[in-house]
């Protein structure tokens, strides 16, 4: 079977993100890194691979950027992915979520997979969603937030995280399912792995390659559009109370939330 | 703007979350223990550490020098016991073998060694033999060394050790020496200042077979250009160090209240912490400089030589400052800042002394004035 692990590049997690004024998109420049999330969707596939309890012949990472977006799909192959495809074309620039979905979906269907896999969310984005579009353009079932993957008879068997604690989900593939930081630690990548990520196959597709509407993609093929946007209110300092006397601690916690009519 | 390269980047990366998960959390307990921790060797070889700079052909990941210099420092932020041990398993011990050894013997010795299986030492200094090397009375007959050599770094564990001992009529030649040859034995493992996860041991050779390295006589220039590389890791270590120190005292600038607030506040808190931040990136900028260099093939004597002058009078200064930053804290084993102290000063000492450092670029810079 093959399973798809769908990464993207994202700022580095060191970089202050910020919306540029004149795009009203989010600056992207600066250091890059894969989407850390992603790292735990190609871990995911690595232990589905080596429980054997899958015959994983193939895994694939695969993004939709621009030029450099090649770097978070090496980075995938140090991680274990076997090969990559990098969907980039000039006419993908500005899409949001539902074109980004229905382009990453015609890639997918090329590739026919028996799973696909991403992390629940982007680094800069955090949008969720990613996984839902794409599934309902394959017409496979989705999950998401999902902390725990095992095999079973006819399919998985997935812990999904939920407000209220969490659901056991039994799904057939194939199936699209979003991965939490939770599920796995991802493993340190081999220092020759990261030399011979280069070495990996790389295939570069554009929109014409896979049969990608141009209509339906980039700026114009989005349905969303920015207005205006404005940072999030400054939080308030709040208090600070140093635990000296445990006794007067809980005193001074009592009426903080006493005063406050909270209890 | 990245100075890194993304391959460059992930290297570091790799380096650094391994130094943060793996080795700092227990750098404070090996040192206290004075353990050498064998078994973190094995992990750092699977993952290709042990052999960051050798070729694929030998077992190694085929990065160049400045990916090893990234890795060093990383390990020494953490931990500089981790960095010596590999910069002279590494640096001092496998480069040797790969720039000397005919391919049959690179091939029996460098793949154990790539892979961490095995440790790599090197056997230049005496009792009575420092930076006069070429003084050694460690002498050769018929293949047979005998002599005594001291403050071997890996010297208890290593399995592979580069030996250097004095030939009739040709001079100092260099020689591979097994562990578990007869006649070696390891007589004593020093008790240091800092650097005590590392270790520093003194040998007796008698009458221990060794195989060739290089051609007879070259004994001294295989010692001198492994210490010219050598330098630069050191350098990078002494960064390391010097870098751990930074971010200590950073943070706990940020913490620490009084007189009503964090002590980051002061000037003379706010002054300490950028000249030392300045100066480590000076320090950091020299050694990848001569790192280059030295990946371009050029002779890099005097950038290696200026690197590590610099980056260890770094080191040993302002994690002094660090340490000055905590306070009465900093004097206490409660906080890393003691260790770094003590494991930055040898970085002005091993590897070629500061004094020899001046000397070395003094003589490129004055040339035969200097020995009129």
């Amino acid at each position: 079977m093959k399973i798809c692990v769908l990464v993207k590049e994202v700022p580095d997690a060191a970089v202050e993100k910020r919306m540029d004024p004149n795009t009203k998109r989010l600056d992207r420049s600066g250091e890059k890194n894969l989407n850390p999330f992603d790292t735990h969707a190609i871990e995911a596939a690595m232990q589905i691979r080596e429980s054997g309890a899958l015959d994983v012949d193939e895994i694939v990472a695969v993004t939709m950027g621009p030029a450099s977006a090649f770097r978070a799909l090496h980075k995938a192959v140090s991680l274990g992915a076997d090969r990559s495809i990098h969907l980039t074309d000039e006419a993908l620039a500005g899409s949001d979520v539902c074109a980004t979905g229905y382009a990453l979906a015609r890639v997918l269907e090329a590739e026919s997979p028996d799973l696909v896999l991403l992390g629940q969310q982007s680094d800069d984005g955090e949008c969720y969603t990613i996984g839902a579009v794409v599934a309902d353009h394959l017409k496979m079932p989705s999950l998401t937030q999902v902390i725990k993957i095992d095999v079973q008879d006819a399919g998985l068997r997935c812990e999904r995280q939920a407000e209220y604690g969490y659901d056991t989900v039994d799904v057939e593939l194939p199936a699209v399912i979003s991965v939490g930081d939770a599920i796995n630690e991802p493993r340190y990548p081999s220092l020759k792995a990261i030399m011979g990520a280069k070495k990996k196959p790389l295939d570069t597709r554009s929109t014409g390659d896979v049969g990608i509407d141009a209509g339906q993609v980039g700026a114009d093929g989005s349905q969303v559009q920015c207005g205006s946007f404005k940072a999030p209110p400054q939080k308030s300092a709040g208090t600070i109370i140093e635990d000296e006397d445990t006794n007067e601690t809980v005193e001074k916690i009592m009426a903080w939330l006493d005063e406050r009519k909270l209890i | 703007m990245s100075e890194l390269t993304a391959e460059q980047r992930d290297i570091r990366e790799l380096a650094r979350r391994f130094a943060d998960e793996r080795i700092a959390p227990n750098a404070g307990r090996w040192d206290r223990e004075h353990r050498f921790p064998r078994e973190l060797y094995d992990e750092m070889g699977e993952l290709g550490l042990m052999g960051v700079c050798v070729p694929e052909a030998y077992g190694g990941a085929g990065a160049d020098y400045f990916a090893y210099v990234l890795v060093l420092e990383e390990l020494s932020r953490a931990d500089a016991s981790v960095g010596v041990t590999l910069a002279v398993h590494l640096g001092a011990g496998m480069l040797p073998i790969l720039n000397w050894a005919t391919d049959e013997q690179k091939q029996r010795y460098v793949p154990p060694l790539a892979s961490g299986q095995e440790l790599c030492a090197f056997a230049l200094t005496e009792p009575e033999v420092g930076s006069d090397a070429s003084s050694l009375r460690a002498r050769v007959v018929d293949g047979r060394i005998t002599g005594t050599k001291q403050w071997v770094t890996n010297g208890s564990y290593a399995s592979t050790f580069t030996v250097f001992a004095r030939e009739h009529d040709v001079g100092v030649s260099a020689f591979l020496v097994r562990r578990d040859a007869e006649g070696f034995s390891v007589t004593r493992e020093e008790e240091k200042m800092g650097l005590n996860a590392s270790s520093t041991a003194d040998l007796a050779l008698d009458a221990v077979p060794g195989e060739r390295l290089g051609p007879p006589g070259a004994g001294m220039r295989i010692a001198l250009s492994t210490l010219d590389s050598g330098r630069i890791g050191i350098g990078a270590q002494a960064v390391g160090i010097a870098q751990a120190a930074l971010e200590l005292a950073t943070s706990y600038a940020k913490e620490r209240h009084a007189f009503g607030g964090p002590i980051g506040r002061f000037q003379a808190i706010q002054h300490k912490l950028a000249d030392m931040q300045t100066e480590i990136e000076a320090a950091r900028a020299l050694v990848w400089r001569a790192a280059r260099i030295k990946d371009a093939g050029l002779p890099h004597t005097v950038e290696g030589a200026q690197a590590k002058l610099f980056a260890s009078r770094v080191a040993r200064f302002q994690t002094g400052e660090a340490l000055q930053v905590l306070g009465g804290y900093g004097y206490t084993k409660e906080f890393p800042a003691e260790r770094y102290y003590r494991d930055a000063k040898v970085t002005e000492i091993y590897e070629g002394t500061s004094e020899i450092q001046r000397l070395v670029i003094a003589q490129a810079l004055l040339g035969e004035v200097t020995r009129a």
